[in-house]
């Protein structure tokens, strides 16, 4: 099955780092995908407080031209994007009101919307299409003696939770241990990183992720591992502030995907490592496998 | 001089129908079932900075107080991590509940000016519109010029940073068919204003439909 692939504004921008290694991942595994034609911007969690019919039409847009293209299932590696898209298929099945209008709006580029395309995220393709006994296969660098504080963030198992449990989400834990990576107890896993508040009032948003990063330290991880953009950004990208307020907060915050990565023996440099304010430090050097 | 503020609330500060028409838009409509346990406000990761806690936002709406929700910190404090909506044992969509209170403060502009969180809400919208995709670090030189220009000179490290690490987009993204999807949006907005009596659809017509959009 060939799965649209719906990147979104993050993976072009701040998070590219997720982008460029999840597709190399997806392609040692042989998951096929492409991309959607001409996507646009999902309207994230900012369009949702300007205009709640116009943020469904703009996410349909997407849905509409990967349903046209006749795919049945969409990825979305950004938790906004991901849970935007959802959210947009949720209003349209509920509302007969925002379906009708969402579908008059699209009528006006000859698109239509039918919720037939499902939107997936890449840790439920991973754990449930491809499944674990096919990428344990393809691991050649296990990660062993690397403690991984296994980070959901908020907007990928709320408020639909599709693929994992609300409360406790677990795919990413059986993912990591199939990488052979030693997971650390973070019961935070869920909790919000600060959102878009790290941006525009730091006081608070700043404490969200100082939270998360300061308790994945005391539980003495090497490294975080994450499957948001902006959650990444977040607890990767204001180090400098958090030290100046708080205390310093050293550890390297990185994509399951990266991990994946170098767990199949990919450079680290084609996965996107370099680009981390805090060095992942040590890598699982490759002679330790065996 | 100190400033007085009243803390208790009188029936003649309600705006009448105000709760009811919240409670009336998809997504919002458990409100009216709310039990008032504070789940919300217990779960919630920023009510310790909110002005008034996420229960008493939902109490104030559901009771016609308007102005004080619509004024309070607590809806631009919301970070939508829906920790309250899946928690709630009456399936309030409290995340939602924000949304549609943003929203309507942003229509009525009332927020704090240069208030950064809904300029940043604005600013996204019309990128999206203008361009069909987002790019971050223009949005926030925006959101900067827009609030706090001085601002921009703070965040000079982490420009570096991401100039550095090859995560800085020197040039925005955009969509091809940014007419398709404007057209999409000239529809929403026809959309609204036929659902709305004729009286007030002319006056909304002549006030904010100042771009013109050739249907009529």
């Amino acid at each position: 099955m060939k799965y649209a692939y719906y990147p979104g504004c993050s993976l072009r921008g701040t998070g590219r780092a997720y982008e460029e290694s999840l597709l190399p991942v997806f392609k040692a595994l042989g998951v096929e995908w492409q991309e959607i034609e001409d996507w646009n911007c999902c309207g994230a969690t900012a369009y949702m407080a300007v205009d709640e019919v116009k943020s469904c039409v703009l996410a349909a847009r997407n849905l509409a031209i990967a349903e046209k293209a006749g795919y049945s299932d969409i990825v979305a590696p950004c938790s906004a994007c991901y849970l935007v898209l959802n959210k947009a298929r949720h209003y349209v099945e509920e509302s007969k009101a925002i379906a009708n209008t969402v579908r008059r709006a699209l009528k006006t580029a000859n698109l239509t919307y039918n919720c037939k395309v499902k939107v997936r995220h890449p840790l439920d393709v991973l754990v449930n299409d491809v499944g674990l006994d096919r990428i344990k296969k393809r691991v050649t660098r296990p990660l062993r003696e690397l403690k991984v504080v296994p980070y959901y963030g908020c907007q990928i198992v709320r408020p639909y939770s599709t693929f994992d449990d609300q409360a406790n989400p677990t795919a990413m834990d059986r993912l990591l241990n199939a990488l052979g990576a030693e997971l650390v107890y973070y019961p935070l896993k869920t909790r919000c990183c600060g959102g878009s508040l790290t941006g525009t009032l730091p006081e608070p948003g700043l404490l969200c992720t100082y939270i998360l990063l300061k308790e994945a330290i005391k539980r003495q991880a090497d490294v975080m591992s994450t499957c948001c953009s902006l959650c990444q950004f977040n607890l990767d990208a204001y180090r400098d502030k958090i030290a100046a307020k708080w205390e310093p907060v050293e550890i390297p915050v990185v994509f399951f995907s990266q991990l994946m990565g170098l767990a199949f023996g990919l450079p680290a440099e084609q996965i996107g490592l370099q680009r981390g304010f805090a060095p992942m430090k040590p890598l699982p050097a490759p002679g330790v496998a065996a | 001089m100190i400033e007085l503020t009243r803390t208790i609330k009188y029936e003649a500060d309600r705006v009448k129908g105000f709760g009811h028409d919240v409670m009336k838009v998809p997504g919002c409509e458990n409100l009216e079932s709310c039990i008032q346990c504070g789940t919300c406000s217990g779960v919630c990761p920023l009510s310790i900075y909110m002005d008034y806690s996420p229960r008493q936002v939902m109490a104030l709406t559901r009771s016609d107080f308007k102005n004080e929700v619509l004024r309070s910190h607590t809806i631009w404090l919301c970070a939508s991590c829906y920790a309250c909506t899946v928690e709630c044992p009456r399936q309030i969509r409290i995340t939602d509940i924000m949304y549609e209170l943003k929203q309507r403060a942003i229509q009525e502009g009332i927020y704090p000016k240069r208030f950064p969180i809904p300029v940043l809400a604005k600013e996204f919208s019309h990128m999206a519109h203008s361009w069909g995709r987002v790019t971050e670090n223009w949005l926030v030189m925006r959101l900067f010029l827009k609030t706090n220009w001085l601002a921009i000179f703070k965040m000079w490290k982490l420009g570096l940073g991401l100039i550095r690490s090859g995560r800085f987009s020197v040039r925005p993204d955009k969509i091809k068919r940014r007419r398709e999807l404007q057209k999409m949006m000239e529809m929403v907005d026809n959309v609204a204003l036929s659902a709305l009596p004729p009286a007030l659809a002319n006056n909304n017509n002549n006030h904010s439909n100042s771009k013109g959009n050739g249907q009529h």
